[in-house]
């Protein structure tokens, strides 16, 4: 009986060990909803087309957008924005472009992950298209003008007015 | 011997006869003996303390002056990474695990602890675990050299000795959760009529959270690496930018585990110190029932601070201020605890044997760190302190005069109980004065190298923190070699001396001084009767 009663409590505890293993992995998923929800780490929005046409432009504000790029040192690439930076009116439309050359004599795939900064912009810069949802392959040598379009929310806080926008290009890691 | 009447031996007959340990060097392989065991575990710590301790003196020789005297920084980022994971991992874990088996039981009047068995195997996981993760300064790619909180990407750009750094902490955290569900089903189950919950020892209530903390974050923490194992060799990309993850995620789960584990090193000492200090007072612990409730807040209020260690990693402000906050918080409940071990001074009749020194010196000195810690949870405030050595000053001193100190404290408190010698009382003060002046020499001046900018964890440094680094290296090697002398009043205690008394101390209370010195070894084979004399409140 003594013995049942070890085994009980030993039973719970195991439980709750295992419980918590899983509740580790369990925050991968909470960590994007959070980030999702609230903008942190720099994680950028989507829209639809139509959605990003319905918006009202608000042509009082003018706000500064950036264009950063950087290249992980696993990938061999140049790797720019085409214009460095861009006046935006909040809630219209526009286009930018990035250029990226392989300078392996193979062919690569590439990978960009976004970040905007200020944090607290994130939330209202959405994408309605842009090279970094989709993985870039490239032929050796090979170079390519990436586009993406974007509309700044109007309803971002007026104490904003410059965002960068930061870009790193990886190689994508299922052919390292 | 002991308690073993044996009127009770039906199926166990013949088992519980009087005996003694097995003879010979397999006594300590096969051993269930929850005092064998106990006994493994603090040689173990004290062995680790000595290896954890020699990293320490390598890291403080290379920072003795500006500029690489001795070892390349790559080492001296291995020596800083693994002298916090021997000292954490290795020596304070341990070692409570130690007193846990040695003193729970008696203290709770049980014969042993409650699984036996799984306490033999907890036990010798350890020494292949440590085994395995010390040889990886001996393979090609080298020990681990990112910081001990292994943060990605840089620790995922060690070699393939990440796999046994992996292998190694997986063990220990195995171990580490089969000892607390064992303390837990003994704490639970094996109390005897009249010890109920509100009237155990705070020793055991303090490893009764600290118990349920580990069991909590221990299996986080396997989650942590075994998804920086799988990054580095498997191609997923939890933490890889690459793939879509996130190296600050990995923050997040870490220190989700990371600071209810710094409270994992430090609630076991409350309870040693909460059992010093009314002996020595000779009046019984004052504010008992506040005591639990303090330590039971402390434990819940660790889960939900853990980003105050991340103020720099670009937060909202609400999240800053709430977990500003929220640590602020925790000085509440260890504010109780500080008043109330002084209360239960005021007045006292005390005198000073060595294990109230040890246990008046963790008072002030562990107050000095938690009011250091007051300061970085302050987040406008952290965002200068961060990394730099004004943090290592901060959870030094509530490491070493704090938990270490509770470890000597328990040590000189409970040996005459192990050995059944009265230790050296003379070298006891001379190893108490000794360490407390050189742990301040050592540790007090981190504070200003700190608070001036010097960054942690890097081999070489400005010339204006050259004089006090100097101070701090002296007291380094001053306290490394006074832990000499603390063997030495070990191993002379266990070879002989003058004998102790069952009770051993005068106004100790509680029923592991009702049993003789040496411990019989077995106890309580029969439960004790529980009454006024023998509680501790």
């Amino acid at each position: 009986m003594v013995a049942n009663a070890h085994k009980l409590v030993a039973g719970k505890m195991l439980l709750l060990a295992v419980g918590m293993f899983g509740f580790g992995y369990l925050m991968v998923p909470m960590y994007d909803i959070i980030c999702e929800i609230t903008g942190l780490n720099g994680k950028t929005g989507r829209v639809s087309i139509a959605e990003a046409n319905s918006q009202a432009v608000d042509e009082d504000r003018l706000i500064t957008v950036e264009f950063v790029a950087n290249v992980n040192s696993s990938g061999a690439w140049e790797f720019r924005p085409n214009v460095k930076e861009i006046q935006v009116k909040p809630g219209e439309l526009y286009k930018a472009t990035y250029f990226a050359q392989n300078l392996l004599s193979v062919d690569v795939v590439g990978q960009a992950t976004p970040s905007v900064s200020p944090s607290a912009a994130a939330p209202y810069f959405n994408k309605t298209e842009c090279f970094c949802f989709t993985r870039q392959e490239f032929e050796a040598n090979s170079t390519k003008d990436m586009p993406l379009t974007f509309i700044i929310d109007p309803k971002i806080p007026h104490n904003i007015d410059r965002v960068t926008l930061s870009y790193t290009f990886f190689k994508s890691p299922e052919q390292s | 011997m002991s308690y073993s009447d044996n009127t009770h031996g039906e199926a166990h007959h013949g088992e519980h006869d009087d005996h003694g340990p097995a003879p010979g060097l397999m006594r300590w392989v096969t051993t269930t003996n929850h005092k064998d065991i106990g006994t493994l575990y603090l040689w173990f710590s004290l062995l680790m303390f000595f290896i954890g301790g020699g990293m320490a003196l390598i890291i403080r020789a290379e920072l003795g002056a500006p500029g690489i005297q001795f070892v390349d920084p790559m080492f001296f980022n291995s020596m800083t990474t693994m002298h916090a994971i021997v000292m954490i991992f290795g020596v304070v874990m341990p070692a409570f695990v130690g007193l846990a088996n040695w003193m729970i039981p008696m203290m709770i009047g049980a014969p042993d602890m409650a699984l036996p068995r799984l306490n033999n195997w907890s036990f010798w996981i350890m020494p292949f675990a440590f085994t395995i993760m010390l040889s990886t300064l001996f393979m090609d790619s080298g020990g681990p050299a990112g910081g001990w909180t292994l943060y990605p990407p840089l620790v995922l750009q060690m070699g393939d000795s990440f796999a046994f750094v992996i292998f190694a902490i997986h063990f220990m955290g195995i171990s580490s959760v089969m000892g607390s569900i064992n303390i837990v089903a003994t704490i639970f189950n094996m109390r005897p009529p009249g010890m109920t919950l509100m009237h155990m020892p705070m020793f055991v209530w303090t490893w009764l959270i600290t118990a349920f903390l580990l069991v909590a974050t221990i299996p986080v923490f396997a989650g942590a690496v075994t998804m920086l194992l799988t990054d580095r060799f498997f191609d997923t990309s939890f933490f890889s930018a690459a793939g879509g993850g996130d190296p600050v995620m990995f923050q997040h789960i870490f220190w989700f585990f990371g600071h209810p584990e710094v409270y994992i090193l430090i609630l076991p000492a409350f309870g040693i110190v909460s059992s010093i200090i009314p002996t020595f007072a000779r009046k019984p612990l004052f504010g008992y029932d506040s005591m639990v409730y303090a330590t039971a807040s402390i434990a819940f209020l660790s889960f939900i601070v853990w980003a105050h260690h991340m103020f720099t990693t670009g937060m909202p402000l609400a999240a800053e201020l709430f977990f500003m906050f929220s640590t602020m918080m925790i000085s509440v409940p260890t504010g109780v605890k500080v008043f109330n071990w002084v209360s239960t001074m005021w007045r006292g009749s005390m005198s000073f044997e060595t294990p109230m020194l040890f246990a008046i010196g963790f008072v002030i000195m562990f107050t000095i760190g938690g009011l250091s810690g007051l300061m970085l949870a302050i987040t406008p405030a952290d965002i200068q302190y961060h990394d730099t050595y004004f943090v290592v000053a901060h959870f030094h001193y509530v490491l070493v005069p704090g938990a270490i100190y509770s470890l000597m404290a328990a040590t000189y408190y409970w040996i005459p109980k192990w050995t059944g010698n009265m230790y050296d009382e003379t070298l006891g003060k001379w190893h108490f004065w000794i360490s407390t002046i050189f742990v301040n020499v050592l540790f007090f001046p981190m504070h200003f190298v700190g608070l001036a900018g010097m960054p942690r964890r890097i081999p070489d440094y400005s010339l204006q923190f050259a004089d006090w680094n100097f101070v701090a290296t002296i007291g380094a090697f001053g306290f490394g070699f006074s832990q000499l002398l603390f063997v030495y009043i070990i191993v002379k205690c266990v070879k002989g001396g003058k004998k102790a008394t069952g009770e051993v101390w005068e106004g100790a209370r509680g029923l592991e001084w009702t049993v003789d010195s040496p411990a019989p070894y077995h106890t309580f084979e029969t439960a004790p009767v529980i009454n006024e004399s023998t509680l501790t409140r």
